[in-house]
């Protein structure tokens, strides 16, 4: 028997190549959940005696192919490190970017609403109470739409409507956010302006939410811009995780003799809940840090007003609007800070988003991701 | 379960009362409000596009370089290839780190180095894109000295890496370990079964992923306002401030001229035209079996 390199290596198998397979402790890890392999008994590794008559063996495990897995599995390994290494970068550029502004001001950066380029006086309160503003008037228009919606697709669609509904709500997700704002800017604004201001002034104004003069653009029309964006993130979650509810669950309660509500609050709702509520903060993460349709609408003032008809900034807005014609280090450094504040925030609601949605989904596939 | 209690005395022998009936009826009827809801907007903004962006198409429109401000004519062309060019820089950069990465997730990560690759993939996925623009500002802008397509490609790279990984381990994770091990014991060494037969089965799969990642980037505009900046004519030069169409877009869209509105939304059909032809020509690609390894 004699191979050449040349032959190929899936004509023959060996006992020879699988004592050295059992014997090859990267392997034997990554079949460890997998059922042993029957046949031949493993031989210790050691102890083999190697047919002399078997050249395949060198060829098997020649040098070279050692050499080709080493630096194969560096340069995965070096792949890998790169994300971490992304993270490191982010962190350090927005960090030493910022040094100037953070000695410079402080704490009082985060509570002082004066932005004065001019005189370099800057603080990022109105940008702050934006981004939180805005995300909050989302969020209130789109939990009960998503959880809405999710409901529909999981539990009362008929099947065939099923997967068109589920294809459709993530198509909104895909729009690019520019084109949500173009529409916003020709749409949305002229109808909130003609139609919705004056009711909602007119029925709601005592409540001072909804007061002023009515431009159309604003927090308001930021915040909804908004919800339509993050429906189809918080829907496609809360469908996820009502799916990993087992279905007994649905059954034994439908067997008391529910209704098909009260099947989905108790027996659906109330056991997906954690994970539901990951999903509405990942899609609050989503909107704390879009920037540009809330850019085109939200009017760009950096004021703090209680009216949602009044227009505001948010940090992420400030950043895109003025950061390529910030004059001035500290102006530069001060823009680096709010999207370090920006950045910390969103990572800390996206982490808590991902440990509740884990909660409810682990032990069912994981999803893919985006 | 801990709500069995609450169920037993909630439903246990109650007859299924008028009002319980009248409940289950108004929340299906909330429910299907809400769907009905969702697809408004989308609707509108699709049919708007449509209507708004077939009429201002033209000929000068796809050959034309920008007019000077309240001039009327010219067209985006000089963008619609800047976004092209940005696009190729970013993935050529970002598909084989986010495909390297989910390989070593799915076949070599173990114990809390993976754990943490992984968490760190995902926690990047959150990060926003304006963020990433002032990243690639500081690594590419400030190093050469002036914007660039390349730092463009960079920042839209760093967004499509964390896509890239989380979709192809997942799918390299679906491949049976009685594929591998079949190759393993033909003597096949472990980078070329990584290559040749577990990533050659899950191509389609990832080629998914990659084409999500793509999606996602191609309307980015954010992380592009200071990296490429935008152009008025045209470049090839990766060095030089390039145009893209998103960034043409928002310029026009927030801009006072009525003929720019108009490009803004030829502009956006444009966008989302090439997205969806991009997305399906892979995918149908895929499905012919035209790209090696896909079943």
């Amino acid at each position: 028997m004699h191979f050449t390199a040349s032959s190929h290596f899936n004509t023959v198998v060996t006992t020879i190549c699988y004592v050295r397979l059992m014997g090859d402790h990267a392997f034997g890890d990554r079949i460890a959940g997998a059922p042993r392999l029957t046949g031949p008994q493993p031989v210790d590794g050691t102890n083999a005696t190697v047919n002399p008559a078997v050249e395949v063996a060198p060829l098997l495990r020649s040098k070279g192919s050692q050499t080709a897995d080493t630096v194969f599995y560096l340069a995965m390994l070096a792949c890998g490190l790169t994300v971490l290494a992304l993270v490191g970068v982010i962190l350090y550029q927005l960090i030493t970017k910022s040094d100037l502004s953070w000695h410079s001001f402080g704490w009082r950066f985060f509570f002082s609403s004066e932005w004065d380029p001019v005189n370099d006086k800057f603080g990022a309160l109105p940008f702050i109470y934006g981004t939180i503003v805005s995300s909050l008037v989302a969020m209130i228009l789109a939990v009960p739409l998503a959880i809405g919606v999710a409901v529909f697709i999981t539990e009362m669609s008929p099947p065939w409507l099923r997967g068109p509904l589920a294809f459709v709500t993530e198509l909104l997700a895909a729009i690019p956010s520019v084109i949500y704002g173009l529409w916003a800017i020709f749409v949305l604004v002229p109808l909130l302006r003609l139609y919705v201001q004056p009711w909602l002034a007119h029925r709601f104004g005592w409540t001072g939410l909804f007061g002023g003069p009515m431009y159309g653009i604003g927090m308001l029309a930021a915040g909804i811009i908004l919800a339509v964006m993050v429906v189809p993130i918080i829907s496609s979650i809360t469908r996820e995780v009502m799916t990993a509810v087992p279905r007994q669950q649905r059954e034994a309660v439908l067997a008391l003799g529910a209704t098909r509500w009260e099947m989905i609050r108790t027996g659906v709702l109330r056991n997906a809940r954690a994970g539901i509520l990951g999903g509405i903060i990942l899609g609050l993460g989503r909107a704390l840090g879009e920037t540009m349709a809330v850019t085109m609408v939200i009017g760009n003032r950096p004021e703090i007003a209680k009216s949602l008809f009044a227009p505001g900034y948010t940090m992420a807005s400030v950043i895109a609007n003025e950061f390529s014609e910030a004059t001035g280090n500290i102006y530069l450094s001060s823009l680096v800070e709010v999207g370090l504040a920006l950045f910390i925030v969103t990572v800390i609601v996206n982490v808590l988003a991902q440990l509740l949605v884990w909660t409810v989904t682990r032990g069912t596939p994981a999803r893919a991701n985006g | 379960m801990a709500s069995s209690a609450v169920l037993s005395q909630d439903f246990v022998n109650a007859p299924v009362s008028l009002r319980r009936k009248a409940v289950n009826s108004l929340v299906t009827g909330a429910a299907i409000a809400a769907v009905i809801l969702v697809l408004l907007p989308l609707c509108a903004v699709f049919g708007y596009l449509l209507y708004k962006g077939v009429g201002s198409i033209n000929w000068a429109f796809l050959t034309k370089t920008p007019q000077p401000p309240g001039e009327s004519g010219g067209g985006m062309a000089n963008a619609m290839a800047g976004s092209v060019l940005i696009l190729t820089i970013g993935s050529l950069i970002g598909i084989p780190l986010g495909i390297g990465a989910g390989i070593y997730l799915a076949e070599y990560g173990r114990g809390r180095l993976r754990d943490f690759i992984r968490f760190t993939a995902d926690v990047l996925n959150g990060v926003p894109s304006i963020i990433i623009g002032i990243v690639a500002y500081g690594l590419v802008v400030l190093t050469q000295g002036h914007f660039s397509a390349l730092a463009g490609g960079v920042a839209l790279a760093i967004m499509m890496i964390p896509t890239i990984t989380r979709t192809s381990e997942e799918m390299l994770l679906l491949v049976p370990v009685s594929v591998r091990e079949a190759s393993y014991a033909l003597g096949v060494s472990r980078w070329r079964t990584t290559l040749s037969i577990t990533l050659r089965t899950a191509t389609s799969g990832v080629i998914t992923g990659i084409m999500l990642a793509f999606a996602r980037v191609a309307g980015e505009t954010a992380p592009l306002l200071f990296t490429a900046f935008g152009n008025q004519f045209w470049n090839w030069k990766l060095s030089q401030p390039t145009a893209a169409l998103p960034l043409q877009i928002y310029t026009y869209a927030i801009s006072p001229y009525d003929d720019w509105h108009r490009q803004a939304w030829a502009g956006a059909l444009v966008l989302i035209v090439l997205i969806v032809a991009a997305v399906s020509a892979v995918r149908i690609a895929v499905g012919r079996g035209m790209l090696k390894g896909s079943n």
